[in-house]
């Protein structure tokens, strides 16, 4: 799960992690007294978008830019009034763009020198690391291309966490001097406890700065969270933000299956993890594009399966469904079931490719033969793909 | 011959009242799985099924029945305790098959069990089997048959495909290892691999990885030293978007590993058969064996 600018500036200011101060906005005026509220100078303007790429960004509506520089209140509250409600296209966000909702006004500050920190969970050691790097602001995955020695690694104790001593070498050998050591490492010790605290997979903070009158602050950071945590963490779990997520996840979602988005035009389902990954291999081998990933699980209910089918029939790209099912869990009739009530009372404009096999295989084949619905049934995973990539391929062309 | 489990195993079940864990202590039971104990805490004395005993605890299990293995079922929230529990019990070898335990948890977990004599298996993984003998977990038994073939794997119904395709074609399996899918977890695919390396039984293996981490590539490297056995693997998700379970910092860490063409290339490297699609993992092997 992502959060907003916005809502990890308000989780550093909880546990203590210095940030410039800020605001958010839903309104011009709002965004104006808010600006008045930090003085009225040096402020600067954000639109509230899951996205990188917004100060290069560009709005639908001719406005250039994501993020201002303003200097006074009027101002602040004139070019939230140009963003808000309107659509941000940047790099990452495709040519649909993203509508704004929210601004961040927050102070401007003067940076001497940008660093790079991140947490993460790390599988190899089993632990907590803090990579941190003296080249902040920057792509890190270039910098680690290339230039690997600038980047440091320190495995946390996964139970004692993050020893004092740790947090002064790590300030030292990215570069912070005497002078600013202590308040790096303080900064360092309240994200840790953060990332802790909250179940984070990652806590990244790029840049992390060295203002001109001295301060070290966290300036922009980027959150994931251990979406098999959130149980635990009610208040994180409300800040996801699903007008910033793909429809057909967030549908989804709503009936705990696992579903990711892509651009291909072949939907698939299949049951399990990897099997699913592997459907979509396949159908890439055979020479087709996947519309999605689809796990329904392995004890999916026949209302899950009857929702999941609607999903992938609701996605106007799909010219082609491949159900790879290999029941251990999962019984073949109760797919078989789930896809016949689906069908009903809908048209079924595309061509739909079955492979069942494992537990109740017979009966779930007989179910779906006497049900009537036009399919193309399969004998197995190759079989299955070469039909479906066919399909779709006609599809195309009529 | 196999690895791990056998007929002599006595498997205890954690959470065995609960809805999964009664069906499929059930099912192994039916498998022919000798069962020996359940754990419910509240639930002490007990039967399920009318015939095996019921515990609170874990120590208590191990000490009234002889339980070497256990297979956990109990919810994600408080699986970590149960690990714990089982390793503190002193069992042998811990089968995890609980899914959407928090990785916080999980690390805290494998830091307890450091100096244990216990081996963890997964968690969220589909279990393990040595077809005829002792099933332990929630693959469906009837698609393996004895034989001299073994199968490592991180995903549950990919094993199943590469069980089918090999069971199809006539190859037994000795044992099936799903190691799980967690980020943080027991039994690695290297040590996996070593298992089979070892057993006098198991004539060839498939190892089936997935995009993430490196431990395919360290499996690779630890064969290419000290296997003679026939290899062949598969890796799913060659074609998955980047990015999307990792984010930056992720990436850092693993640098060039941790995708699909860097696992398939030390997998090769070291002389490593390697299926090109999910549908040809058991005639990839089939031919590794002439």
């Amino acid at each position: 799960m992502n959060i907003h600018e916005y809502q990890a500036k308000e989780l550093f200011e909880k546990f203590g992690v210095a940030t410039p101060k800020g605001k958010v906005a839903e309104t011009a005026e709002e965004a104006a007294t808010i600006a008045a509220e930090l003085g009225g100078t040096n402020l600067v303007v954000k639109a509230q978008v899951h996205a990188g790429g917004r100060g290069k960004g560009t709005f639908k509506n001719g406005f250039k830019g994501g993020v201002h520089l303003c200097d006074s209140a009027e101002q602040v509250g004139d070019i939230a009034g140009k963003m808000l409600g309107e659509v941000l296209v940047t790099h990452q966000t495709g040519e649909e763009g993203r509508l704004v909702r929210k601004v961040l006004i927050a102070e401007s500050v003067e940076i001497e020198k940008e660093f790079y920190f991140a947490i993460l969970m790390d599988r190899a050691t089993e632990r907590p690391v803090i990579v941190a790097s003296s080249e902040g602001g920057v792509d890190i995955e270039e910098v680690a291309e290339n230039r690997p020695e600038k980047i440091l690694r320190i495995p946390i104790h996964p139970t004692l966490g993050l020893q004092g001593f740790q947090a002064r070498k790590i300030a030292k050998l990215t570069g912070f001097d005497t002078a600013q050591m202590k308040d790096a490492g303080k900064l360092f010790a309240a994200a840790f406890k953060l990332f802790m605290a909250c179940d984070c997979s990652m806590v990244e903070i790029n840049p992390l700065v060295l203002t001109k009158d001295g301060q070290v602050l966290a300036l922009d950071a980027k959150f994931n969270f251990d979406d098999n945590a959130l149980f635990r963490h009610p208040e994180i779990a409300a800040m996801r933000d699903t007008e910033e997520e793909d429809p057909r996840e967030v549908a989804a979602s709503k009936f705990d299956l696992n579903y990711i988005g892509l651009d291909g035009n072949i939907a698939c389902m299949v049951n399990g993890a990897g099997l699913a990954m592997a459907t979509m291999d396949t159908i890439k081998h055979y020479g087709g594009d996947p519309a999605n990933f689809l796990d329904v699980g392995g004890g999916a209910k026949e209302e899950q399966v009857r929702e999941a089918f609607r999903i992938l029939l609701g996605d106007p790209k799909v010219e082609a469904i491949l159900v790879n099912i290999f029941g251990g869990i999962m019984k073949c009739d109760v797919i078989a079931e789930g896809i016949i009530n689906a069908a009903k009372g809908i048209d079924l404009t595309v061509p739909l490719v079955v492979r069942l096999e494992g537990t109740n295989v017979d009966q779930g084949r007989k179910l779906l033969e006497e049900s009537g619905i036009d399919l193309i049934t399969a004998s197995d995973l190759a079989d299955a793909a070469d039909k479906v990539v066919k399909a779709a391929a006609e599809a195309t062309a009529a | 011959m196999s690895v791990l489990v056998n007929k002599d195993t006595r498997l205890l079940v954690q959470g065995i009242t609960g809805s999964s864990g009664s069906f499929h202590a059930q099912q192994c039971m039916a498998y022919g799985t000798n069962v020996v104990a359940g754990v419910t805490p509240g639930r002490g004395g007990q039967k399920f099924e009318d015939t095996v005993p019921v515990f609170d605890t874990a120590a208590e299990a191990v000490q009234e029945t002889g339980a070497n293995a256990t297979m956990i079922f109990v919810p994600p929230a408080f699986a970590a305790d149960s690990i714990m529990e089982a390793v503190d019990a002193g069992i042998e070898l811990v089968i995890a098959i609980t899914e959407g335990i928090p990785v916080a948890d999980m690390m805290k977990v494998k830091a307890y069990m450091a100096h244990s004599g216990s081996t963890l298996i997964g968690p969220n993984c589909p279990g393990i089997i040595t077809p005829g003998e002792c099933k332990i977990g929630i693959m469906p038994g009837y698609i393996h048959n004895p034989g001299d073939i073994g199968v490592i794997s991180r995903s549950g119904t990919l094993t199943y495909e590469a069980v089918w395709q090999l069971t199809s074609a006539g190859y037994g399996q000795s044992t099936c290892i799903g190691i799980g899918g967690d980020p943080i977890h027991g039994m690695t695919h290297r040590e996996a691999a070593e298992l089979f390396t070892n057993d006098p039984g198991t004539r060839a293996f498939i190892l089936i990885g997935e995009i993430g981490g490196s431990e395919e590539e360290e499996a690779a490297a630890w064969i290419k030293e000290n296997c003679d056995k026939p290899v062949a693997a598969f890796i799913a998700g060659a074609t998955a978007p980047p990015g999307r379970r990792m984010g930056h910092a992720g990436a850092i860490v693993s640098g060039g590993k941790g995708t699909a063409e860097a696992k398939i290339e030390a997998l090769k490297e070291a002389g490593i058969a390697v299926a090109e699609t999910p549908a040809e993992m058991g005639a990839t092997l089939i031919k590794a064996l002439k």
